[in-house]
This record gives C-alpha cells, sequence and structure tokens, in this order.
C-alpha cells in the first residue's frame, strides 16, 4: 500500500457519503410531512402509519433487507413497477441509498415529530388570523421553528445510512464501488488477511463520522428548547 | 349600505361539543368602533366563542356575519378579524419588525411600503425604533403592544383579544387597562374583549355581555351591567355586593318587606321584580350602598337601619370597606366613606348601618336556580 489512504478505502467512503447524502435528502420531505401529520393531525389508521415508519428499527436488519429484496428486486412488484420506468435498484448504490433511507427514516421521524409537538399550535393560529394560508403557515412559521429538529433529525438519518450493513448487504450485496459502503467495506476487509489495518482506518473514520452526528444532534436539540422557551 | 350594517353580528350562534353544549343561542351586535366585551367565569364558552367568531372552530348553527357578510364556512385567513392571543404568540423566529410586517408581506405589500407602514404602526403604540429587536429583547407591556401593532397594521373591522391581558403582573395589568382603551380609541377599529376580570371589562368598555354556562345574560353598558343587573348571575358577578337570601313577607306594589334567613328584616323598593308575599328571593347591595352612621336619627325615615357590631376593618387606601355583624348575626361589607370621618374605626365598635329600599336588587330564588 504506497498512499496512507488505499484507493479501495476510498471508494467505500465516498460512495458511503454519496449513498447516506441521497438517502438523507431524498427521504426530508417524506420525513416532514409524516412527523407532521403524526404530530397535529388525527386521522384514521395514524396507529398504523405509527408502526410502520418504526418497524424498519425493531426488525432484524436482515429482515428489512430481505423484504426490500422481495419488493423491489427484479421479480418484486416494486422492482417491476421501476423497471418499467428504467429505474434499476438492486446491486445499484441506488439501492443502498433507497436502503439506507429506509434504516435511517423512524430516527428523521422521531426527531421531527418532537421539534413539531413542541410548537405552540397558537402561533400558527395567529398567523392565520395575520391572513396567511394553510401552507404559508407551515412554511413561514412551523418550518423555521422546527429547524433545528429537522438539521437534528437530518444529521441522525445521515449516521445512520453512513452506518447500514445489514439490510444493504442483504438487499444489494457488497460490490466495490457500486454498493460497497463503508460498513461492508470493514467486512470485507476482515475476510482477507492483511486488510486488518485498511479496516482499522476505515473503523477510525466511521467512529469520527458517528461521534460528529450525535455531537452536531445534541447541540441543536438543545437550541431548539432554548428557542423554544424565549417565546 | 354595508355601512349600515354593524361590525359584528351574531345571531343565535350555538356551538355543541359531543356531551354538552358549549355556546348556547348567542346574539349580539357590536357597532363599528366600539369596545365590545365578554366577561364570564372560566368554562363558560369565552374562548369558543371567539374562535367561532375568527374561523377556528365553526358553529353547530345560527349566524354570524361581519359588515353585513355571513362568515359561515369562511377559513379564519380570509375573515377580516385579527387575534390578539393571551399568550402574544409573537414568532420568536422572526424580529419585531418581521412580525409586524407578517400579515403586510402576506398581502403583497412591496418591501419598502411594509417598513414604512410597519415604522408607522409601531409609532403609534409608542414603540418607534424597535424593528430590528428580537422578541424577547421587549418587555411584557412592550410585547403586548406589538401583538396589537402586527394585528392593526392590517386595519382589521375587527379585532378579537382573548384575554390578553393574562399573562401580565398586576401593576402592568392596571396600567395596560387604560392603554389599551386609549389604542382602540386612537385606531377606531372595533374591539371584542373577552376576559373574566370584571374591573377589566368595565374600565374599558362601551358595553359588556355578561356570559354564564354558554349564554348571554345580560348585554348593555358597564354602568347599566353594574347598577341594574338583569338577573342574580351579573349582580354577584359583577362588583363586589353584599347577598343575602331571604324570603318576602309582604309585598304592597314595588314595596317589599323581606327577612333574611339570618332574621334581618328590611324594606327594598323593587321595581319590576314582580315577587309576592311568601316567594323566597336573593337580594344584592353595593357595599358603597351602606353608609355608616353613629346613631339612628330621624331622618332616618323610610331607610333599612339597622345597629351592629364592627367585626373587621380591611384598609386598602381609596377601596377598604369594614365588615359589620348586625344584630340579627347577619355579616354585611360597607365601604368606607371617602370622608375620612371613620378613619379611626376599630374592630369592636358599634356602629348603625343605613341603605335605601331603592338600592338593593331583588331575584326571585327560582330564577337564580338555587
Ligand atoms: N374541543 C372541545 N371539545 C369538548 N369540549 C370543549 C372543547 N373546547 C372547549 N370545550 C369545553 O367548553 C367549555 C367552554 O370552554 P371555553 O374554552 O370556551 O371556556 P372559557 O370561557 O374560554 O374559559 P377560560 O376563561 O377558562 O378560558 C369548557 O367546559 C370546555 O371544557
Ligand atoms: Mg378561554
Amino acid at each position: 500500500m504506497m498512499t496512507w489512504f488505499g484507493p479501495e478505502e476510498l471508494q467505500a467512503v465516498r460512495l458511503s457519503i454519496k449513498v447516506a447524502s441521497w438517502a438523507m435528502v431524498a427521504s426530508l420531505p417524506i420525513g416532514i410531512l409524516t412527523a407532521y401529520a403524526l404530530a397535529r393531525w388525527s386521522f384514521p389508521g395514524k396507529q398504523l402509519l405509527n408502526g410502520l415508519v418504526h418497524l424498519p428499527l425493531i426488525l432484524p436488519p436482515v429482515v428489512t433487507g430481505y423484504l426490500l429484496l422481495l419488493l423491489f428486486g427484479p421479480m418484486g412488484p416494486m422492482g417491476q413497477l421501476l423497471a418499467a420506468l428504467n429505474i434499476s435498484v438492486a446491486f445499484r448504490w441506488t439501492g443502498a441509498a433507497l436502503t439506507a433511507a429506509i434504516m435511517g427514516f423512524p430516527l428523521m421521524v422521531r426527531a421531527l415529530r418532537l421539534s413539531f409537538e413542541l410548537i405552540d399550535p397558537k402561533l400558527e393560529r395567529a398567523a392565520s388570523t395575520l391572513g396567511a394560508s394553510p401552507l404559508w403557515v407551515f412554511w413561514s412559521v412551523t418550518l423555521p421553528l422546527a429547524l433545528p429538529g429537522v438539521v437534528a433529525g437530518s444529521v441522525l438519518a445521515f449516521a445512520k445510512a453512513m452506518g447500514e450493513f445489514g439490510a444493504t448487504i442483504t438487499f444489494v450485496a457488497n460490490i466495490p464501488g457500486e454498493t460497497q459502503t463503508l460498513p461492508s467495506a470493514i467486512y470485507a476487509f476482515l475476510q482477507v488477511p492483511g486488510g486488518e489495518t485498511s479496516a482499522l482506518r476505515l473503523v477510525v473514520i466511521s467512529v469520527l463520522i458517528s461521534f460528529a452526528a450525535l455531537l452536531v444532534s445534541e447541540a441543536l436539540n438543545r437550541r431548539l428548547i432554548k428557542r423554544l422557551a424565549a417565546a | 349600505m354595508t355601512d349600515s350594517h354593524p361590525d359584528l353580528e351574531c345571531r343565535d350562534l350555538v356551538k355543541d361539543f359531543s356531551d354538552f353544549k358549549a355556546v348556547d343561542r348567542v346574539s349580539f351586535d357590536v357597532p363599528q368602533g366600539s369596545f365590545f366585551s365578554i366577561l364570564g367565569p372560566s368554562g363558560c364558552g369565552k374562548t369558543t366563542l371567539l374562535r367561532m367568531i375568527s374561523g377556528f372552530q365553526s358553529p353547530t348553527s345560527g349566524d354570524l356575519r361581519i359588515k353585513g357578510k355571513s362568515m359561515i364556512g369562511v377559513p379564519p385567513n380570509k375573515r377580516p378579524v385579527s387575534m390578539v392571543f393571551q399568550h402574544l404568540a409573537l414568532f420568536p423566529t422572526m424580529n419585531i419588525g418581521d412580525n409586524v410586517g407578517f400579515g403586510l408581506r402576506q398581502r403583497g405589500v412591496g418591501k419598502a411600503e411594509i417598513k414604512k407602514r410597519v415604522e408607522e404602526v409601531l409609532e403609534r403604540v409608542g414603540l418607534p425604533g424597535v424593528s430590528a429587536r428580537r422578541v424577547d429583547q421587549l418587555s411584557g407591556g412592550q410585547k403586548q403592544r406589538v401583538a396589537i401593532a402586527r394585528c392593526m397594521v392590517l386595519e382589521p373591522d375587527v379585532l378579537l383579544l382573548d384575554e390578553p391581558l393574562g399573562a401580565l403582573d398586576l401593576k402592568l395589568r392596571e396600567h395596560m387597562k387604560v392603554e389599551l382603551k386609549a389604542l382602540q380609541a386612537e385606531f377606531n377599529t372595533t374591539f371584542v374583549y373577552i376576559t373574566h376580570d370584571q374591573s377589566e371589562a368595565l374600565v374599558m368598555s362601551d358595553n359588556i355581555a355578561v356570559m354564564n354556562k354558554g349564554r348571554f345574560e345580560q348585554i348593555g353598558a358597564p354602568h347599566e351591567v353594574y347598577h341594574e343587573p338583569a338577573t342574580a348571575f351579573v349582580a354577584g358577578f359583577v362588583g363586589d355586593a353584599n347577598k343575602f337570601d331571604a324570603k318576602v313577607t309582604s309585598a304592597n306594589g314595588s314595596m317589599l318587606s323581606l327577612v333574611t334567613d339570618a332574621g334581618t328584616e328590611m324594606k327594598i323598593n323593587a321595581a319590576g321584580a314582580s315577587l309576592n308575599a311568601g316567594e323566597r328571593t336573593q337580594v344584592f347591595l353595593r357595599p358603597e350602598a351602606i353608609e355608616l352612621v353613629a346613631t339612628a336619627t330621624t331622618n332616618d325615615e323610610g331607610c333599612n337601619v339597622s345597629p351592629g357590631v364592627v367585626e373587621s376593618v380591611l384598609f386598602n387606601g381609596a377601596n377598604s370597606s369594614v365588615t359589620v355583624r348586625n344584630s340579627a348575626g347577619g355579616l354585611v361589607k360597607v365601604a368606607l366613606p371617602q370622608t375620612g370621618g371613620f378613619a379611626a374605626l376599630q374592630k369592636g365598635d358599634a356602629v348603625f348601618t343605613r341603605w335605601q329600599p331603592k338600592d338593593a336588587r331583588c331575584f326571585s330564588a327560582a330564577e337564580a336556580g338555587s
């Protein structure tokens, strides 16, 4: 190994960041809608939705991965639907991003829901008596107040996506350059003789990223509470 | 022709919740530019009524018109009303200028124009130059004025206020009472103000509706509600009053002779009470309607005079009072005269209480429901 950081390792870190970023960005709008619905609306099937959102947190990751394979694999109903649109997710990095998004979703929704619940509905009512339409109330009043929660939820989902292993390897396997994310790479390095130093370097990076994510999320949560107390 | 309509008209408004009626056939008009208060105890349905006016709840039945236009089915953001909330609900993510300009931005008013109008309205509420401040950099009373400015900049037809002084301390509340009334006069906007504090309602309002258990018991000017209460509830709720449960011993036209449950005999000129001998009644007598005298004299002719002993002296500056236990054992509260003639009064002193038969109000106990 010539450089301190091997090309395979770099590839895995880059891929992980790409997968986690896409997972986070794509799930954010759906996460905001879901969390707002759970926090503010009452509708039939609310408990069912809540259960569904939390399922990936409780199920063994292998099971989630296998379910995804059944659903989104080349033979699965969703897989065929996507194939018709010329999108393939099985054994692709897009599949890894989908898995990461689903696994991080409950964490994101929990953080968002909490921040929505902490907002005094009076602020939203005040905005609508000042003439704001419901959408504009959400955009100009609710969302800015929930912003620290939005960031905290995104950071958590990102960190989860960076570390997701079981469901990913089950659904999209471990293809270097395509689906070999950081944890999969660590796992692969440990399988070959002499791979320990590479694995160790990735472990250090992994720990650093996760730790940073946690610190950021905690700090934002404290800010959220302070900000709402000042209202 | 819309000018001929009152700013706000409510006709037989009803709000049913699954188990009971929160608002029960409420009707009233609020003329343009007047200060209308809805006064009632906690839980009587005030907030529910205001929510129907602002559009956050729809009435079960009845009609609600603003400037002659029915508001049934119109969402809150499309009604020409603004609302000031108990905890003011200023947006903590925006500075004062953005808070006040919120509604104008919503209407698509240009930036420069918003800035100008925001400055103007802040000046009118006595807070020039605070636009750049954060919400938490203002005092409670200043936030109050910003909350009002935020509504008034939109020139609403009706401004609704739901116990806006509730979160302030006593001293500031006294001050804001005067200030709110002055602001209302300054903007000449119709105010609908809810409160459970009778002194707020009496000081500020042109008209007061007294609400109890979802219904309006009386609508009238402060002095009418105070001096001519329509029901026993109003007599007991608005202002201070001595209340006696009594029985009519004889009735001669509007002149009634009564004996209280404590055994005191009294004469009352109760025009319009239509009570007959033998009926039970509730009598209300204001502390300031009672005079303290050192001795009974001949000019007591026709008055209710009874000897008693001072039970306690409640010194409170201009609002001082004493409680007197009369010979029959009943307690009455008497306002101390401003002249200071009784300044040295002490517990145990013998005095006479004297009041005019026309100054008491009495209601049939059956109507009062107790
Ligand atoms: N959504 C609701 N469902 C059922 N009951 C309700 C609902 N909202 C209010 N109530 C009931 O209606 C009654 C009137 O409530 P409302 O909030 O209008 O009282 P209020 O006069 O504003 O009292 P306060 O002075 O305490 O604010 C109360 O008994 C309350 O419990
Ligand atoms: Mg209320």
